[in-house]
């Protein structure tokens, strides 16, 4: 188990050396043009675009430039020029929602997703099967800013049933906090409901095969019992690590659209209106870390199911 | 994998040859292939669907210039149109634009700038094909080269291709084709022989065919290195062929049914990353209409204008809908015994 953890946080720090290489590869090399011209924004005067030069080294060596850009990011002093506006309290300031958002959401989508996967493994064939078939691929196919528009119009402006937008914090009011956050948990649960409850019918209808589940029929367990305890438990397996990458790209900024289109001012959000001004700094922090957010998270998830699943750590 | 009457492992594409119960002997996989999908009647149905949506988009220019009488940028902001006998503005001086006349001109009404939304619909859907199509030929082409490799050679090259796209991976989709859209938005892209100006369709094209390569790559490499052992090879490298032909002559056949089922995934995908990145403004740029453009500027204007919202939110839904159940048939005609599993 040990070395498991060290071999896996291993691979963790060169991965995330890795990511902060292609981050900057992205922003700094790729592009043409004047890196500092890109990083100060469209009004910047000519000495705002030299001192960015400067702080920034683009008029240095290329591994210089790098050095600088990790420090910066490392010392949190990165700034945004369009705003002056210091971009890691920003995120910070947005962590909250971001947060509240992916949790909540995760919670629908994995139980959701189990349950009709369960229920359409067990109608194989029939009409229920064939309908929550149809669902999820509907899931899958539509776009989750689209459906939160349409759920805000209709939910929340012509029947007034819900906040139009916006986030409360918890402390401040829990039911406020609930009931902002209520439609768009499920606007982004939808297209993981689709993908999983695929997933889990086909791994469900499967595992039915195995000959341990016709050793617990034979042994007279009734039915409900070897579809939770034997069946479902070992279908779970291939969800729960798709939930696992799933989960940490959401709170990594995989949420963007639904944070923009509800107004619930994460970290999503403030990397939404940052690239509508075209405003670089913030952009390359949040890509950075959230792609850090997902390694770090698959890492500890990885950890905690190896820890109760002992297959896992061959 | 699917296990012969002889016990030997065969992959996906040759146990499709396996007869059915009622197919004739001597019928090859893919006529068999067809034959299943033909026979799946919602298949069929929603792959028209898609193909009636690519024909009006590719008549766009035709609708705009005999029914509509206007371009997809053309403005009508002090116009008035005649619906039903009377004059109405087409945005009225508050800034409301008119909604569905279902007449030839503002057939779906007008947009904020007073665009005709018909007009700019069909010319926004052939961006979004477009760039869903040439970013998907983007993906298969790199991620069937990179994965052959990868499989192939094993080792070193596999080593540093995998671990490539393993840093692909763990960035989450949107941020990276949203981290490469403001990067490229301004100055475009510059690989010496290769230009993209950064308001060309080329750009969110390029961006989505890269973000998408290891979806593809990953489970190509892991069928080439199956394939490679296989005998076939083994005898192809006995006649001397070298291991390019061995590669493209031999390898790659036998990972067809696998790229097929891709194609239409991907480009299901690249068709909503699109719409969301272009939502976001880090896609196609101002004033080139997309579906997920036209979607963002009618969100603005909720509650007042919803059609705005629900024409090319529609649009989209069917498109990728149509794109989604077809390729699912594709599937199941293709390997009926193939997990039901969407790679993403």
């Amino acid at each position: 188990m040990g070395r498991f953890v060290v071999k896996r946080l291993l691979s963790v720090v060169l991965v995330l050396f890795a990511i902060s290489i292609m981050t900057f590869l992205i922003f700094q090399a790729i592009p043409s043009g004047d890196p500092a011209l890109r990083m100060a924004g469209r009004l910047a005067t000519p000495q705002q675009v030299q001192d960015v030069r400067q702080q920034w080294g683009f008029d240095k060596p290329i591994y210089v430039q790098y050095a600088k850009t990790m420090q910066k990011i490392a010392t949190g002093s990165v700034e945004s020029y369009t705003q002056q506006l210091n971009v890691l309290d920003e995120i910070k300031r947005g962590l909250p929602a971001t947060i509240s958002l992916s949790v909540g959401a995760g919670v629908i989508w994995l139980s959701l997703g189990v349950l009709f996967g369960l229920l359409s493994a067990m109608s194989a064939g029939k009409f229920l099967d064939r309908a929550l078939t149809v669902l999820s691929l509907v899931g899958v196919s539509t776009p989750v800013f689209f459906l939160g528009a349409l759920m805000l119009y209709y939910l929340a402006y012509k029947l007034a049933l819900f906040p139009l937008g916006g986030y409360v914090k918890f402390t401040d009011s829990p039911w406020g906090w609930f009931t902002h956050l209520l439609m768009p948990w499920f606007a982004l649960s939808v297209l993981f409901i689709g993908v999983y409850s695929r997933v889990l019918r086909s791994t469900v209808l499967d595992t039915m095969n195995e000959d341990f589940v016709r050793a617990a029929r034979a042994k007279g367990i009734s039915e409900r019992r070897v579809m939770l305890r034997h069946v479902l438990r070992n279908s779970m397996i291939p969800v729960i690590s798709l939930f696992g990458l799933d989960f940490a790209a959401v709170v990594g900024g995989g949420a963007i659209l639904t944070e923009s289109v509800f107004g619930l001012h994460g970290v999503g959000q403030y990397a939404a209106e940052s690239i509508g001004r075209l405003d670089v700094p913030p952009v390359l922090v949040i890509t950075m870390l959230g792609a850090s957010a997902v390694v770090v998270l698959s890492a500890v998830l990885d950890v905690v199911f190896a820890i109760l699943d002992p297959r896992i750590r061959l | 994998m699917a296990t012969t009457d002889t016990g030997t492992e065969v992959p996906s594409a040759i146990s499709a040859a396996r007869p059915d119960d009622d197919a004739p002997p001597g019928i090859g996989p893919y006529a068999l292939a067809w034959r299943r999908l033909k026979r799946n009647r919602a298949a069929l149905f929603f792959g028209g669907v898609f193909a009636l949506i690519v024909v009006l988009c590719l008549l766009a220019p035709f609708y705009a210039k005999h029914v509509a009488h206007t371009g997809p940028n053309a403005n009508h902001l002090t116009d008035q149109v005649r619906v039903g006998g009377k004059l109405k503005d087409v945005v009225t001086p508050g800034g409301i634009p008119i909604g569905p006349t279902w007449h030839g001109r503002f057939l779906l009404g007008a947009d904020g700038n007073g665009r005709d939304v018909a007009v700019r619909l069909l010319y926004g859907g052939r961006n979004s094909l477009e760039i869903g199509v040439v970013a998907t030929l983007i993906t298969m082409l790199l991620a069937t080269m990179i994965g052959l490799a990868a499989g192939f050679f094993r080792g070193l090259t596999d080593a540093i291709l995998s671990r490539v796209l393993d840093l692909i991976w763990s960035f989450p989709v949107v941020i990276l084709g949203v981290a490469l859209g403001v990067a490229l938005a301004v100055g475009g892209l510059n690989l010496g022989l290769f230009e993209l100006k950064g308001n060309s369709l080329g750009v969110p094209a390029v961006i989505i065919g890269v973000v998408y390569i290891p979806y593809v790559a990953k489970p190509i490499r892991g069928q080439v290195l199956g394939l490679r052992e296989r005998e076939f090879v083994d005898a192809a490298r006995v006649q001397g062929l070298g291991n390019v032909r061995i590669m493209i002559g031999e390898v790659l056949p036998n990972l067809a049914s696998t790229i097929i089922v891709f194609i239409p995934l991907i480009i299901a995908n690249a068709i909503l990353l699109e719409a969301g990145l272009s939502y976001l403004g880090a896609g196609v740029q101002d004033p080139n209409p997309s579906w997920g453009t036209m979607i963002s500027d009618g969100i603005r204007l909720i509650p007042s204008a919803i059609h705005l919202t629900f024409v090319p939110g529609f649009m989209l839904l069917f498109t990728v809908l149509g794109i989604n159940v077809f390729g699912d048939g594709v599937r199941d005609a293709l390997d009926p015994r193939a997990k039901v599993r969407i790679e993403r």
